[in-house]
């Protein structure tokens, strides 16, 4: 079926096509730019170089692996938990809670993290009250982990509960009716349910916590906690050794590209509409044990949620925030973040309108040509090509390739913005793309039968329809640049400062009170977005 | 298994919030009773408070002599069969059946009594097929396998076979009368087709408005003119 004229079809497929080769261009560039640097160059400075690259090739992916073990399996309990206990007071709260890590700035959660665990923090403070000589540091792979598994428990967490929330009733109904156990029940029921997401969570967790920059740069300790992402930071801002960063950066693209690979074969986790505390009632009587195992299970990953949350927060109201709004350098910061931000997600959602509506104008065309099938496959690959090269890969790309050309930093908010928008697209894509397939299937052959078309269709039809996504994709995208630190770690100086990086330099200079005021703005704002994007979910507010 | 218990639902109050509904009833034992009313009218609720899915406000379920009221659903002398989702999808026929047996039934035994209650729902030889290979009607009839093998005496099924086309539907209902004819267990069935209901039913009950409205046996049951709200009900089925 047809539902554009030839010249829409064109229009369309010409338009998808140059946002293809753009950012392929981009990418391309990078990776080419880094495969010559290390080809043509000189060998790097360092002594040690293989055995640091080694060392550093060997911790990411050992604390990759540990990250998602700890991520995942305690998911798995804790989701379970949550689904077998569908009235608790705050479940909705709790479900709530666990979207928040995926628009929290990384820089914002370490600090919080540090609040609660570090050697100042709550629990050291605990520890030394009863007695302990000496304050437990958690710098180094300790505080990987915890970071880690801050921002992937609850993650895997919601993706299990989504599966979990889909068993159907009368499967309940009838394991109360034919009396089965806890474990017969996890046996026949549950684990079958989650077996088939397992792969894919855990390829996601491992992806995120392979490409993990801001995490290990601020909790990881030294040479010897240290990643790929970190390492080409180091090498790049402060030892002036771009041969070793490229030398990383490679290691880093060879080490995600077999990631996506495994990925593609393990299948992506499924997305399924996100859970509002909509739940089977389960049957049969409950075991004591069984009872405190999930109430435990939930208040202690609630508190573990929480609390670093809560941390930010009241630091954040102890400081001095008058002073710091009034400082020049924070709003000079504020305004540049929200700018690139703006940007970023606008390019983002345009990139994404424009792939989307061409893959769908080139559908009939498909079924004829091997070239439409190919461009396709292309558009839906994209995401891939994009999430193959981390922010600070392909900002270590583009650095060396602009050095010695021009000033690398006067271009920095080209490239931010650049780079933002792209690492936003995987995730446009995903709000943004079964969004439209879902309003196409309900209005496409209406609008075609009727002729709407155009500005008309746009205006009548489409807009009305595709809203919702639209504002979600763009606040989440928003987020996501806002509280990015990779691309400007790369490119950041006195001119260009974001909220994350002037975070990043209070931090370091230990002006601790500042960091906690500016963590709680850049908090707020990234929530404020998240909550936006969250309520356009919601099934009543007439999104998908 | 002779003559299966009378199932008793002694001013049953329920409310999921919307309606208030008051049952009083007592189904004859060793038969099969028909329930049939207009949707809403609370048919699948009596089901559902009978097997222990819900609990009453107040009032008691006397199951025989028994008050199963405060019983979970495993604790009652009852099988409840769904419309769908009776068996689990990743299990094989023969699992999903032999996950009623008696967990203290050895291997063999438990082997030959699976095989048996499949090859009289007429599903010899699907023991090791998968549900989701299996069509509508076959995967309703390995439902009823897991009831022979339970042998619970009372026998709920809240609209089982209405997914099934017309010709289906009455080779099912014909199984499942000789089921409970061979057993003498006490079924239960809701139904949305009273005509049906006449045929394959001893007795019927007519629930309308959240309660009671009428009960008696299924021969002419239709045609009776003394239970208000019957007529409107099955002129509505006419039309």
């Amino acid at each position: 079926m047809r539902l554009l004229n030839r010249r829409q079809t064109a229009l369309g497929i010409a338009a998808g096509a140059a946002v293809l080769l753009f950012i392929t261009a981009i990418v391309g560039a990078a990776a080419l730019a880094l495969v010559l640097t290390a080809t043509g160059s000189s060998q790097s400075q360092s002594p040690f170089f293989d055995d640091y690259i080694w060392r550093v090739a060997r911790f990411t992916i050992l604390q990759a692996a540990a990250s998602t073990l700890l991520s995942v399996i305690p998911a798995i309990a804790l989701a379970r938990a949550i689904a077998r206990r569908p009235k608790f007071p705050g479940r909705r709260l709790l479900i709530l809670l666990l979207a928040v890590p995926l628009g929290l700035p990384p820089i914002v959660a370490a600090l919080g993290i540090i609040e609660i665990w570090g050697r100042q923090g709550i629990l050291n403070d605990l520890l030394l009250g009863l007695g302990l000589a000496k304050p437990v540091s958690i710098y180094g792979l300790p505080g990987i982990l915890l970071a880690h598994v801050f921002f992937n428990l609850p993650l895997a967490t919601r993706l299990l509960l989504a599966r979990l929330e889909q068993i159907p009733s009368e499967y309940w109904r009838n394991a109360g009716q034919l009396g089965l156990s806890q474990r017969q029940t996890f046996l026949l029921i549950e684990w079958p349910q989650i077996r088939g997401q397992i792969p894919g969570v855990a390829g996601l967790v491992l992806m995120l916590c392979v490409t993990s920059f801001t995490l290990v740069l601020l909790l990881g300790g030294g040479p010897g906690a240290t990643t790929i992402e970190v390492a080409i930071y180091q090498s790049l801002r402060f030892d002036f050794d771009p041969p070793r960063a490229v030398v990383l950066a490679l290691i880093q693209l060879a080490m995600t590209g077999a990631l996506l690979a495994v990925l593609a074969l393990v299948g992506k986790p499924q997305e399924e509409e996100p859970v509002y505390g909509r739940a089977s009632r389960h049957y049969g009587r409950d075991s004591i044990g069984a009872l405190l195992g999930d109430y435990g299970l939930i208040v202690i990953g609630g508190l573990f949620l929480v609390a670093p949350l809560l941390s930010v927060a009241a630091a954040g109201l102890a400081s001095d925030l008058a002073r710091l709004a009034g400082e020049d350098i924070v709003v000079r910061a504020a305004v540049t973040s929200l700018a690139i931000g703006a940007l970023a997600a606008t390019i983002s959602v345009s990139m994404a309108a424009v792939l989307i509506h061409a893959r769908r104008a080139s559908l009939p065309l498909a079924r004829h040509s091997t070239a439409a099938t190919a461009f396709r496959s292309a558009v839906a690959a994209i995401s891939s090509l994009i999430l193959l090269a981390p922010p600070i890969v392909l900002g270590a790309g583009w650095f060396v390739l602009l050095r010695g050309h021009t000033d690398v930093f006067g271009l920095a908010p080209v490239i931010i913005v650049a780079v933002n928008a792209l690492m936003a697209l995987p995730f446009v894509m995903r709000v943004m793309e079964p969004a439209h397939a879902s309003h196409m299937a309900r209005t496409g052959r209406l609008s075609a039968s009727l002729g709407l078309t155009g500005l008309r269709k746009f205006l009548l039809v489409d807009w009305p329809g595709l809203r919702t996504a639209f504002f979600l994709a763009a606040a989440f995208a928003m987020a996501l640049s806002l509280g990015d630190l990779g691309a400007i770690a790369l490119f950041g100086s006195q001119d260009v400062i974001t909220l994350p990086y002037l975070l990043l330099q209070r931090m370091s200079s230990y002006r601790t009170e500042d960091a906690a005021g500016i963590a709680l703005i850049l908090g707020l704002v990234c929530l404020v977005l998240m909550i936006i994007a969250n309520g356009g979910r919601k099934p009543s507010a007439g999104g998908f | 298994m002779i003559g299966g218990p009378e199932i008793a639902l002694e001013d049953v109050r329920f409310d999921y919030g919307s309606a208030p509904m008051h049952f009083d009833v007592t189904l004859s034992g060793g038969v099969t009773t028909a329930i049939i009313g207009p949707s809403g009218s609370g048919k699948s609720t009596i089901l559902n408070l009978i097997a222990g899915f819900e609990t009453p406000d107040s009032g008691r379920v006397l199951i025989g002599e028994d008050d199963v009221t405060a019983l979970s659903p495993a604790e009652r002398p009852v099988t409840m069969v769904f419309q769908d989702n009776n068996l689990f999808a990743h299990l094989p026929v023969w699992r999903n059946v032999s996950i009623g047996l008696d967990r203290a039934t050895n291997r063999s035994a438990g082997d030959r009594i699976v095989g048996g209650a499949l090859a009289r729902v007429g599903l010899a030889g699907y023991a090791d097929r998968m549900p989701g290979m299996l069509s509508g009607g076959e995967r309703q009839r390995v439902a009823l396998a897991r009831v022979l093998v339970r042998q619970r005496p009372v026998l709920l099924l809240d609209e089982p076979f209405a997914a099934l086309g017309p010709g289906l539907r009455t080779d099912m209902l014909a199984l499942m009368r000789t089921l409970q004819q061979e057993t003498g267990m006490t079924v239960a069935v809701v139904t949305h087709q009273p005509d049906e209901a006449e045929r394959f039913a001893d007795e019927i009950v007519f629930i309308d408005r959240q309660a009671i409205a009428g009960h008696g046996p299924a021969t002419g049951f239709s045609s009776r003119r003394d239970i208000p709200g019957l007529e409107a009900y099955m002129g509505e089925k006419d039309r």
